[in-house]
């Protein structure tokens, strides 16, 4: 009887808490470094070398003014010369003997991933769409080839081609342009969309379409209100990966921007220089940094649960 | 609504003949179906009508104009298709206006409104407009998608299998709606399947299809009375039409070159044993199908099955006598050889 009423499909309750318990502890040890970063950026910079380290500390917005800030050491006579300071972070910067000298360049930086990888996402995600409904509806000469032909081009580690690359970008005139990290990102993200693509279009029956064109659409009016439609699963979820990919670059980004077009990843090192080791303005940096990915991630999370499941549950 | 005619239709895919052949002419209001078992070429056939596939040659005419080299949205035809008929990311008011929203017709929002409305009538929907095309059961899903083909009254629908993935039940409740919508609106239509009730009781005419060849084309009491060959006999009737060697059963006057025999239930008398009829044949088992019995009965080693009255008093093991009256003859070349 109670054997019975143990189905054979649904876990028994041990094995539920068993599972449960891993998948916390796994999401607790991979949210330690994240916490601790977000920690740290409201930590004062003697609070964030302090030994041991302190699990409590009095919040301070510090780091968040040392990153959006440059400083300057001063006298402690011409800061008392000064008029009275009119924020908290002037307060704070003056505590330090140092007054703020202007902006950092951490915004422009951060609004340059924003373009180059919204922009590269964007385009390898369009024309990742276009080309694989092609290789999935039509007759392509040598489609087999191409597609791994397009598959080869991640088959090395995009790095591995940097010196020519770094050299051809200098003679196109290309080096330290956002148009130069679009075009870059977008040919290293193509060939993933297009895989990624293929399989979700593939998965519409193509009666879908002829239907469409039947009822008097043409092929691109069917693309468009019936095929794409039904491919945002899997756009949302090729979306993401090329997003996380381009955001996160640093090793091009670093080889081929160093001024007007420099994005987030090589600047935020960079702040480590400035008046000794600021690692509350390092970590105000890398958590202002991931924010564009959570909001984008939490946004299409449903797209991305069911699209990362490859059609498995797909219906 | 149109006349449409096909001439020497033939397509190809590969080495395999899909479709060869094929000549058939609709008359306007015309309900034509072709019958035909999994590969006939039957929705090749349809296709190939609708723009979707490009024949290897012969030509479609509708309406009088010739439109083989047109695309499919030129051809002013519905199709009805076996899998996927609905938009899955619509709901049902947008996909019957879908086809009324197509830059081809591109009709004012008053009309489609209207126009979706009279159709979602018609086909018995209208209490699920709002409905997700997902959320609807098999029979209503495939009722929207024979509104959708109505909602543009082109000039030929074409319909494929609709109802083959629908229960017992609804499939017959939807047999009739089909038939009553058709007859209403009057519309010419051309309806494939492998289901030989639907072609008995919804055609004008049947076309029994097999290889991708029309091999008969008439009334369903014609086909049924009077099939060309072996082969269309087989496809209808049920039980299936016994197919003897002449002699097994005694028979009247058999045409010479008969090689076979197709007796149907009506072409065989069955009597008890009795003093007058001696026993040719033992009455192997009664399988009860409840509206129906099926008398399976041993001659000669041979197994023979017919439909049988509940109230005829058979039992199992009854000897009994058996006799043809005017079957099927059919020459050694599967062809029907008419009598006398
Ligand atoms: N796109 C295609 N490619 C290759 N062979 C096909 C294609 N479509 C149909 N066929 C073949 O043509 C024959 C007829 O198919 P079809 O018209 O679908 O038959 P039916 O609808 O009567 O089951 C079958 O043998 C099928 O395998
Ligand atoms: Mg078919």
């Amino acid at each position: 009887m109670s054997a019975a009423a143990h189905s054979v499909v649904e876990p028994g309750l041990t094995s539920k808490r068993v599972a449960g318990a891993i998948v916390i502890l796994y999401a607790v040890i991979t949210m330690v470094p994240l916490f601790w970063i977000f920690a740290t950026s409201f930590k004062t910079p003697p609070d964030s070398i302090a030994y041991p380290p302190k699990i409590l500390f009095e919040p301070s917005i510090e780091g968040y003014c040392n990153l959006f800030t440059t400083r300057t050491r001063q006298t402690a006579e011409y800061i008392a010369s000064l008029p009275p300071a009119t924020s908290f972070c002037d307060e704070t910067t003056r505590k330090r003997n140092m007054v703020i000298a202007g902006q950092s360049n951490f915004l422009p930086r951060f609004v340059n991933s924003l373009i180059i990888a919204f922009g590269s996402t964007f385009c390898a995600v369009f024309l990742g769409t276009l080309a694989a409904y092609g290789f999935s509806r039509f007759k392509v000469p040598l489609a087999d080839d191409l597609l791994f032909f397009i598959l080869s081009t991640r088959m090395m580690p995009p790095i591995a081609v940097a010196i020519p690359i770094y050299l051809m970008y200098r003679e196109l005139g290309l080096s330290d342009t956002a148009l130069g990290m679009i075009l870059l990102y977008t040919a290293v993200n193509v060939s993933l969309a297009v895989w990624l693509l293929k399989g979700f279009i593939d998965e519409i029956p193509r009666e879908y379409e002829e239907a469409a064109m039947i009822d008097g659409y043409t092929r691109m009016g069917a693309f468009f209100k019936v095929v794409l439609p039904q491919a945002t699963t899997g756009i949302a979820a090729t979306a993401i990966f090329c997003l996380i990919f381009a955001w996160n670059e640093y090793a091009f980004a670093a080889l081929l921007t160093s001024g007007t077009a420099q994005t987030a990843p090589p600047f935020i090192p960079t702040i480590i220089g400035e008046g000794g080791q600021d690692w509350p303005a390092v970590a105000a940096g890398t958590t202002i940094f991931l924010v564009p990915i959570l909001v984008f991630t939490i946004l299409l999370r449903k797209q991305l649960l069911r699209g990362i499941t490859f059609g498995a549950v797909r219906k | 609504m149109a006349e449409v005619r096909l001439s020497r239709l033939s397509k190809s895919f590969g080495a395999a003949a899909a479709v060869s052949g094929l000549d058939l002419t609709i008359a306007d209001g015309e309900f034509v179906v072709l019958l035909g078992p999994t590969g006939a070429g039957k929705t090749t056939t349809l296709r190939l009508i609708a723009g979707l596939e490009r024949p290897d040659a012969g030509s479609v005419t509708i309406g009088g104009e010739e439109v083989t080299a047109r695309s499919p949205a030129e051809r002013d035809v519905a199709f009805v298709f076996q899998q996927y008929s609905l938009y899955p990311h619509l709901s049902v008011y947008d996909n019957l206006a879908f086809p009324l929203r197509s830059p081809a017709r591109r009709l004012p929002a008053a009309e489609v409104d209207a126009r979706v409305r009279e159709i979602a009538g018609l086909v018995r929907i209208d209490h699920k407009l709002d409905s997700r095309s997902t959320r609807l059961s098999g029979g209503e899903m495939q009722r929207v998608a024979i509104g959708r083909a109505l909602v543009r009254k082109p000039s030929i629908f074409l319909m494929d299998e609709p109802l083959s993935s629908l229960d017992a039940k609804l499939r017959a409740d939807l047999r009739l709606e089909l038939k009553r919508i058709q007859s209403d609106v009057g519309s010419t239509l051309l309806y494939v399947t492998h289901d030989q009730i639907e072609a008995m009781t919804m055609a004008d005419r049947i076309g029994i299809l097999s290889g991708g060849e029309l091999v008969q084309l008439g009334t369903p009491r014609d086909i049924y009375t009077s099939p060309a060959n072996l082969h269309v006999a087989a496809r209808l009737g049920n039980p299936q039409i016994n197919l003897v060697e002449p002699g097994l059963i005694p028979c009247q006057s058999v045409p010479r070159g008969t090689r076979t025999i197709g007796a149907r239930t009506e072409h065989v008398e069955v009597e008890k044993a009795a003093a007058g009829a001696a026993a040719n044949a033992r009455i192997d088992w009664i399988e009860h199908l409840g509206d129906q019995n099926h008398l399976h009965i041993a001659v000669d080693g041979r197994r023979i099955t017919l439909l049988a009255d509940p109230y005829s008093g058979f039992k199992a093991g009854d000897a009994v006598a058996i006799r043809l009256r005017e079957p099927l003859f059919f020459g050694a070349d599967d062809r029907r050889i008419s009598h006398g």
